[in-house]
């Protein structure tokens, strides 16, 4: 039935979204990261976890008892008026490791930061995406300061798989920035080609 | 701290949080049956026919502030919390009957492993590039 109401202008464009994580340890500049590409100042989003959600056996009596908040920095990045690219920061606490999965869902790929005075802090993240096989590509970032390393014994250190690709970066610059999220998309788009059933062929 | 001049000064601040726990915004409900927990960049999109929700009883403003925004630009759940100060699990219940009720709807991000379409990625580079 058509209603002779007028429309509020024509209908707002329903973009295609996509997200990003930014991994890393604590003070590896995440969130300088997501805020030197992001159109918007990056927002922090709180989530309320219960210990409902997570695999535990016995939350009977005691479900949504025990809460906490982990905040997450985001930014966002209009490409297109129908395709917005985001970034997540993800928490930097192990403790919060659940939270992830939830993040990691359907997201295109990752970057894992690294700072080459803590490598180690990097190990985590590292093997979180290797594992669930989310593609991802490490980020050196080059600290002030901070001894320069060649890229290969920066893999070598991480142990990562070749296949892996390892930019240095400065996460305070847009175009470097522009650059590891780009590395981030072209691996994710080899990575489903390898994976895509070839039925062509 | 004298009750005298009460407006001018509370005895708590920002600082203290929420004075309302976020779940009483949703009376309770910690998960909603049509969420299907919907992801943070799910977009909440206004319903073109709705107007004016506020006289409506059932909705709390919580609810109406998600629908004025989503009125003009489509939001991502993430952006919602964010702007509303809200726990992304609040934001997710409220959603969730703001769909059940037709004023919004919601629409949910393609999984990356199921962009058949190999352009969408072609696109985000070439945006990238042109930032």
């Amino acid at each position: 039935m058509v209603l002779g109401r007028s429309e509020r202008g024509k209908p707002p464009v329903e973009p295609v979204t996509l997200k990003i994580l930014v991994a890393g340890g604590f003070g590896v500049g995440k969130t300088t990261l997501v805020g030197a590409v992001s159109e918007i100042r990056p927002l922090r989003t709180e989530e309320v976890l219960t210990e409902a959600g997570r695999p535990v056996d016995d939350t009977h009596g005691v479900e949504g008892k025990n809460t906490t908040t982990v905040a997450m920095d985001f930014g966002r990045i209009t490409l297109r008026q129908d395709l917005v690219l985001y970034l997540f920061g993800t928490p930097g606490q192990n403790r919060f490791w659940f939270l992830w999965d939830e993040l990691a869902t359907g997201a295109l790929g990752a970057v894992v930061l690294a700072d080459t005075r803590r490598l180690e802090d990097s190990f985590a993240a590292v093997d979180y995406f290797e594992r669930r096989s989310i593609p991802f590509v490490v980020g050196v970032n080059c600290f002030d300061g901070a001894a320069r390393y060649p890229a290969d014994d920066v893999r070598q250190a991480l142990d990562l798989d070749e296949a892996v690709p390892l930019v240095l970066c400065d996460a305070r610059e847009r175009e470097s920035v522009k650059e590891v999220l780009i590395e981030v998309v072209r691996h994710a788009m080899a990575h489903t080609a390898d994976r895509r059933p070839r039925v062509t062929t | 701290m004298s009750g005298d001049d009460q407006g001018s000064s509370r005895w708590f601040d920002d600082e203290a949080g929420p004075v309302v726990r976020p779940y009483a915004m949703t009376r309770g409900r910690t998960s909603h049956a049509a969420q299907h927990r919907l992801d943070l960049i799910a977009v909440v999109v206004t319903e073109p026919h709705v107007d004016d929700p506020e006289p409506d009883p059932s909705l709390s403003p919580e609810h109406v502030d998600i629908v004025e925004l989503c009125r003009d630009a489509p939001q991502s759940v993430a952006e919602i919390a964010a702007e509303l100060d809200l726990p992304v699990g609040v934001v997710r219940v409220l959603v969730g009957d703001l769909a059940d009720e037709g004023l919004v709807h919601v629409t949910r991000p393609v999984p990356p492993a199921e962009l058949v379409d190999e352009s969408i990625l072609r696109d985000v580079i070439s945006g990238l590039r042109a930032l």
